[in-house]
C-alpha cells in the first residue's frame, strides 16, 4: 500500500520542529510500523537525507524504548506499544502524522527520541526496597496474600515507556509513579519505606517538572500494559497517611 | 597458563586448514580443587579482602546494565566501591535481559521432589552436552537458592499460591518443579529488581549511571584492563574513563544473524574489541536456536519474536506431503495429505523433542520445498535470489476438539493474542506457523573460576562469558547465570583482584589512553567517510544470510569454508562502499549500527573458523558429518571435550586456538537418543 507520513524533525534540542511530509509505496501489511520507518529510512539513506531518529530495541514490546504520537495519539491507534503496531492497522493512502512524546520533563533530542531520565530519577527517590545483597531470608519466610501479589504483579508491569505523559493534557507522570509505589507498597516487603517512598517519589516528579494530576485518566487509557487507573489511589492514600503522620 | 602471566603463548607454526594456529592449552582455569561442594567456600575464603575505608579509594567500571551488570553496579555499589556504569539504552531499565519469558531456576526443593543442588548441577552440565565446567555449574546451581531469596526481598512479584508461599512449575522437559516465574515477564521482573537496586546505589552516590553511552575500545596498560572509550550517543563526544577493574556485562552476540530474538541494539562491540585487545573469546559457534518462533512474513523484517515452547506441549506440527498444497488453506488440506514428521520420525517424543532437533527437522521440511507460509526471498550460494517458504503449520485443532477453545484459551490464550497481533491470522481457526530462530548465544569472552578474562582486570558476566552453559542452554538457566554472577560471584572475586589496587594512576597521556582514543576516532572518521553506495543494515542482512544458512542449524565443512570466504569478501565491500550519512556530532544511528556491523563481520569468520574446527556435534553446535546413523547429533569426547578459546591473531592474521580440557568427575558422559 501506499502511505504518506508527516514527520515532525527537528535537529537537535535547540532546534526548531518542522512536519516533514515523504511518500511511501510498496509497504505491506505484515510490517511492524517501526519496519515501515526502516524503510522509510533506507530510502532517505540512498537519496542521501538524514534518516529519521527514532528509539525501539526490543522490538516485542517489553523494553518500552520506543514511542511515538501517531495522529495524535500515544503509540498509534492500537494499544500496544509501537513496535507491536502493524501497518495493517492503516489502509492505502492513508496520511499519517508522527510526533515525539511531548512533555518539558522529556526534552526532544533528535527527531522522535526523546530523553525520558526523568523517570530514572523518579526511582532513584526512592522505588525500590532498601536491601543489600547476600543476607535475604529464605523466600519463604514471609507469605504474602496470592490477591496481593497479583495486584502488585499487575502495577510491577509498567514498561517506563511514557506513554502516559504523552497522553495526559498535563503532562503528568502520576501514573507511572503510582505503578511503583503500589507495586511496592503492596508487598510485605514494601512497608518500612512506604510513607517516606510516596512523598520522595512526588517531590522528584514535581521537580522534574511533570503536571499535576487532574484524575483525567488518559494515561490508563493509552497504558499498552493496562496499568489500572487505581493505582493512583493507592498513591494518594499512601500520602494521606504519610502527610497525616508528619501532623 | 594463568591469567596473570603476560608473555605470549608459544604459537605453533603452521597454519591449520590454513584458517588458524593452534597454541599452548590453558593449564589452569583458577577452580579449586577438593570435593565439588567446598569449591566455591573454598574460593571465597581463599580470596583477599578490600578494607571497606579502602574500597572508597577504587573504581570499576561496568559496561552493560542487563541481570549481570546492573546486580553487579548494586553489589559492588553497596561494597562501597566507586562504580561507573554504561549502557546505550536511555535507561538501564531496558537491556534485553527483560525480555526473557519463561522463568529461573533455583534448587530450592520447595515442592519436596527430591531436588537438590546437585541434580539441579547435573542437569544443567548434562544439557549443557558435557561442554561445560563442573566447578561453575556447581557454584551456579548453589547460588541459586540466594538468588530468590534476594529478588523476593527487592520485591519481585513472583507467581505465589493461595497460601502465599511462591508456585514453582517444571519446564524445559525437566523432571522436577524447579522453576519461578513472573506470569510470562520473569526477565522484566527480575531486571526491574536488579535496576532498582542500581538506582539506590545512583541517589547513594557509589554508582554513576552514564545512559547513552557506548563502549567502543579498552584500555589496556602495562599489561591490566585500566578503562575503557566510550562515545556519547547524543553529543558524539569521544570520552576516556579510567579505573582499577572494567567488567563487560554486554550480553550476547545472536544479533550476528541479523535477524534472531535479541533486541535490535544488542550487539558484539564491547566484547569484541576486548577480544582484540587480548581477550580470549571461548567457543564463538555455540549458538541455541529456538524452534518455536514466528516466521518471517517479508524481506523487510527487522527481528523475530519467540513463542513460548509450552506451545508444544499440546500443538502438532506437520507439513503438506506435496509442495504443491503449500499455498492452499491449511484447512482444507485432508489428514492424509499431511505430514506430522516429528511424530513420524521420532515417535517416542514426537513434538516434544529436543529444541535442537525439532529446529533442525523443520528446516529440512522447508529446505525439501515443503515449507509453509508466504515466500521470502532467500539468497542463494550462487547470489541468486530464490523465493522460499520458511514456515510450519503449529496445530491447535485436535487440542481445541479435545480440550474445547476455552481450555486451550485458558492455557495458551497470551500466546494466541501475541501471534494474531503479529501475523494478523487468528490460530484458534488457522494453524499458527513456526520456524525456528538464533535465541540465545553460549560463546562469549573466556573467563577462568573468578570470571576474570584473558586480560587482568577485565572480568565477563552473564550472557557476555561463554562459562557455563556449554553447548547448549537449558530453560531458566539464562536468567540465573546473570544473576549469579552479578549479585554473588563476581562481587565475591573481584576482590582478590582489587586488593592490590588502587592503581597508580594514569595520566590522560599515556600511551595506551592516547591509543586508544586515537583508534576510535579514527574508526569513527573512517566510517562516516567511505560515503559508498551501500547502507550499513543491507551489509547486515547479508552477513545474517551467510551465517544463517552455514553456521545455522546445520553446519558442513564445506558450507563453513564457503561461508569465510563470503564474510570476508563482504568485509572487504563493507569498508569500501557502505554509506553512512551525517556527523559524529550528534545522535547518529547510522553510525552506531555501522560500528556494530563492522565488528559482527570480523566475529562473524571467528564463528565459522571455530565450527569449522570443531568435528564433531554437540548440543546446538550441528555439523552434518558427524551423526548417528539416525541423523541425531553425535559427539566426539575423546577429541573434542575442551573449550575452544581464540586468541585475537592480528589484523588480516589467523587466530590462535587454546584448548581448555574439560574433566568430567562427577558427572558420566553419556549419548544422547529420543527415538
Amino acid at each position: 500500500m501506499k502511505i504518506t507520513l508527516k514527520v515532525m524533525r527537528q535537529t537537535g534540542p535547540s532546534a526548531e520542529p518542522r512536519l516533514v511530509q515523504y511518500e511511501l509505496m510498496g509497504i505491506s501489511g505484515d510490517m511492524s510500523f517501526l519496519e515501515m520507518l526502516d524503510v522509510l529510512n533506507e530510502e532517505l539513506t540512498e537519496r542521501g537525507e538524514d534518516p529519521v531518529a527514532f528509539d525501539s530495541d526490543c522490538r516485542e514490546g517489553i523494553c518500552g524504548m520506543c514511542g511515538i504520537v501517531i495522529d495524535g495519539e500515544a503509540h498509534g491507534p492500537e494499544r500496544t506499544t509501537v513496535c507491536q503496531l502493524h501497518m495493517r492497522s492503516f489502509k492505502d493512502g492513508d496520511v499519517i502524522t508522527l510526533e515525539p512524546w511531548r512533555a518539558s520533563a522529556f526534552p526532544v533530542i533528535k527527531d522522535l527520541v526523546v530523553d525520558r531520565s526523568s523517570f530514572d530519577r523518579i526511582i532513584q527517590a526512592g522505588g525500590y526496597i532498601s536491601v543489600n545483597t547476600g543476607a535475604a531470608p529464605d523466600a519463604h519466610a514471609t507469605p504474602v496474600p496470592k490477591e496481593d501479589s497479583d495486584r502488585a504483579f499487575e502495577a510491577a508491569a509498567c514498561i517506563g515507556c511514557g506513554a502516559c505523559v504523552a497522553a495526559c493534557p498535563n503532562a503528568s507522570s502520576m501514573l507511572f509513579t503510582a505503578a511503583k509505589v503500589a507495586h511496592l507498597g503492596l508487598l510485605p516487603q514494601g512497608q518500612p519505606e512506604r510513607e517516606a517512598r510516596v512523598v520522595n517519589m512526588l517531590q522528584q516528579q514535581d521537580a522534574e517538572g511533570f503536571g499535576g494530576c487532574t484524575n483525567i485518566g488518559e494515561c490508563a487509557a493509552v497504558c499498552p500494559k493496562e496499568i489500572p487507573l487505581d493505582v493512583i489511589s493507592t498513591l494518594n492514600r499512601d500520602l494521606g497517611k504519610a502527610l497525616a503522620g508528619r501532623g | 597458563m594463568t591469567t596473570t602471566d603476560t608473555p605470549a603463548p608459544a604459537v605453533s607454526e603452521g597454519l591449520v586448514n590454513g584458517l588458524y594456529r593452534e597454541g599452548e592449552p590453558i593449564a589452569d582455569s583458577k577452580a579449586p580443587s577438593g570435593p565439588l561442594q567446598n569449591r566455591w567456600e573454598e574460593r571465597k575464603f581463599s580470596a583477599r579482602l578490600v578494607n571497606p575505608a579502602n574500597r572508597r579509594k577504587m573504581s570499576v567500571i561496568i559496561v552493560g546494565t542487563g541481570l549481570a551488570g546492573a546486580s553487579a553496579a548494586a553489589t559492588l555499589g553497596e561494597a562501597g566501591y566507586n562504580v561507573k556504569a554504561f549502557y546505550y539504552q536511555d535507561s538501564a531499565r531496558r537491556a534485553h535481559s527483560i525480555a526473557a519469558q519463561g522463568g529461573i531456576n533455583a534448587a530450592k526443593n520447595y515442592k519436596n521432589d527430591n531436588d537438590s543442588t546437585f541434580r539441579l548441577f547435573y542437569d544443567t552440565v548434562k544439557g549443557g552436552d558435557y561442554r561445560a565446567r563442573e566447578s561453575n555449574v556447581y557454584r551456579l546451581a548453589e547460588v541459586s537458592a540466594a538468588i530468590i531469596d534476594q529478588a523476593v526481598a527487592q520485591g519481585v512479584p513472583f507467581a505465589r499460591e493461595y497460601g502465599g508461599l511462591l508456585d514453582n512449575r517444571s519446564f524445559g522437559g525437566v523432571q522436577v518443579s524447579r522453576t519461578f516465574y513472573a506470569r510470562g515477564q520473569t526477565g522484566q521482573q527480575l531486571l526491574i529488581g536488579a535496576y532498582q537496586a542500581f538506582q539506590r546505589q545512583v541517589a547513594a552516590g557509589t554508582v554513576t549511571s552514564y545512559a547513552r553511552h557506548e563502549m567502543l575500545e579498552l584500555i589496556v596498560a602495562d599489561g591490566r584492563a585500566r578503562g575503557i572509550i566510550v562515545r556519547d550517543m547524543v553529543t558524539g563526544e569521544i570520552e576516556t574513563h579510567l579505573a582499577d577493574a572494567v567488567v563487560l556485562g554486554t550480553g550476547g552476540y545472536g544479533n550476528v544473524f541479523f535477524l534472531s530474538t535479541n533486541a535490535m541494539g544488542s550487539n558484539v562491540s564491547a566484547a569484541w574489541r576486548a577480544h582484540r585487545k587480548g581477550a580470549y573469546f571461548g567457543n564463538p559457534c555455540y549458538t541455541q536456536i529456538h524452534p518455536t518462533c514466528i516466521p518471517v512474513s517479508g524481506s523487510h523484517q527487522s527481528k523475530l519474536t519467540l513463542m513460548s515452547e509450552s506451545l508444544r506441549n499440546d500443538g502438532r506440527i506437520w507439513v503438506p506431503k506435496d509442495p504443491a498444497d503449500c499455498d492452499k488453506d491449511p484447512r482444507e488440506i485432508p489428514e492424509d495429505a499431511r505430514d506430522y514428521y516429528l511424530e513420524r520420525i521420532y515417535p517416542a517424543f514426537g513434538n516434544l523433542v529436543p529444541r535442537d532437533i525439532a529446529s533442525r527437522s523443520a528446516k529440512y521440511q522447508c529446505d525439501d520445498g515443503r515449507g509453509v507460509g508466504p515466500a521470502v526471498d532467500e539468497v542463494q550460494p550462487d547470489g541468486s535470489t530464490k523465493q522460499v517458504r520458511r514456515g510450519v503449520y503449529l496445530d491447535f485443532a485436535d487440542a481445541i476438539k479435545r480440550m474445547g477453545k476455552s481450555t486451550v484459551a485458558a492455557k495458551y490464550g497470551n500466546l494466541f493474542d501475541m501471534y494474531q497481533r503479529i501475523t494478523g491470522e487468528d490460530p484458534y481457526e488457522v494453524p499458527m506457523r513456526i520456524y525456528p530462530a538464533v535465541h540465545y548465544t553460549m560463546g562469549g569472552l573466556w573467563v577462568d573460576y573468578d570470571l576474570q578474562s584473558t586480560i587482568p582486570g577485565l572480568f565477563v558476566t552473564g550472557e557476555a562469558n561463554f562459562s557455563d552453559h556449554g553447548a547448549n542452554r537449558l530453560g531458566a538457566s539464562a536468567l540465573m547465570q546473570g544473576l549469579s554472577d552479578g549479585y554473588f560471584v563476581l562481587p565475591n572475586t573481584i576482590n582478590d583482584y582489587l586488593a592490590d589496587a588502587p592503581f597508580e594512576a594514569l595520566p590522560e597521556d599515556h600511551p595506551a589512553v592516547a591509543e586508544a582514543h586515537a583508534s576510535v576516532s579514527e574508526r569513527v572518521h573512517k566510517l562516516l567517510s567511505v560515503n559508498g553506495s551501500r547502507s550499513v543494515d543491507s551489509f547486515h542482512r547479508e552477513l545474517g544470510t551467510i551465517m544463517w544458512e552455514y553456521c545455522g542449524m546445520d553446519r558442513s565443512e564445506e558450507g563453513l569454508k564457503y561461508a569465510i570466504g563470503r564474510i570476508r569478501e563482504l568485509r572487504e565491500e563493507f569498508w569500501r562502499d557502505v554509506r553512512v550519512l551525517g556527523e559524529n556530532e550528534e545522535l547518529n544511528q547510522a553510525l552506531e549500527r555501522a560500528g556494530r556491523v563492522a565488528d559482527f563481520l570480523e566475529l562473524g569468520e571467528l564463528m565459522c573458523v571455530d565450527a569449522l574446527h570443531r568435528r564433531e556435534s554437540c548440543g546446538g553446535h550441528f555439523r552434518s558429518e558427524s551423526q548417528t546413523e539416525d541423523g541425531e547429533a553425535l559427539r566426539d569426547d575423546e577429541n573434542f571435550a575442551y573449550v575452544a578459546a581464540w586468541e585475537w591473531g592480528g589484523e588480516g592474521e589467523a587466530p590462535v586456538l587454546h584448548k581448555e580440557d574439560l574433566q568430567y568427575e562427577y558427572v558420566e558422559m553419556k549419548q544422547r537418543s529420543y527415538k
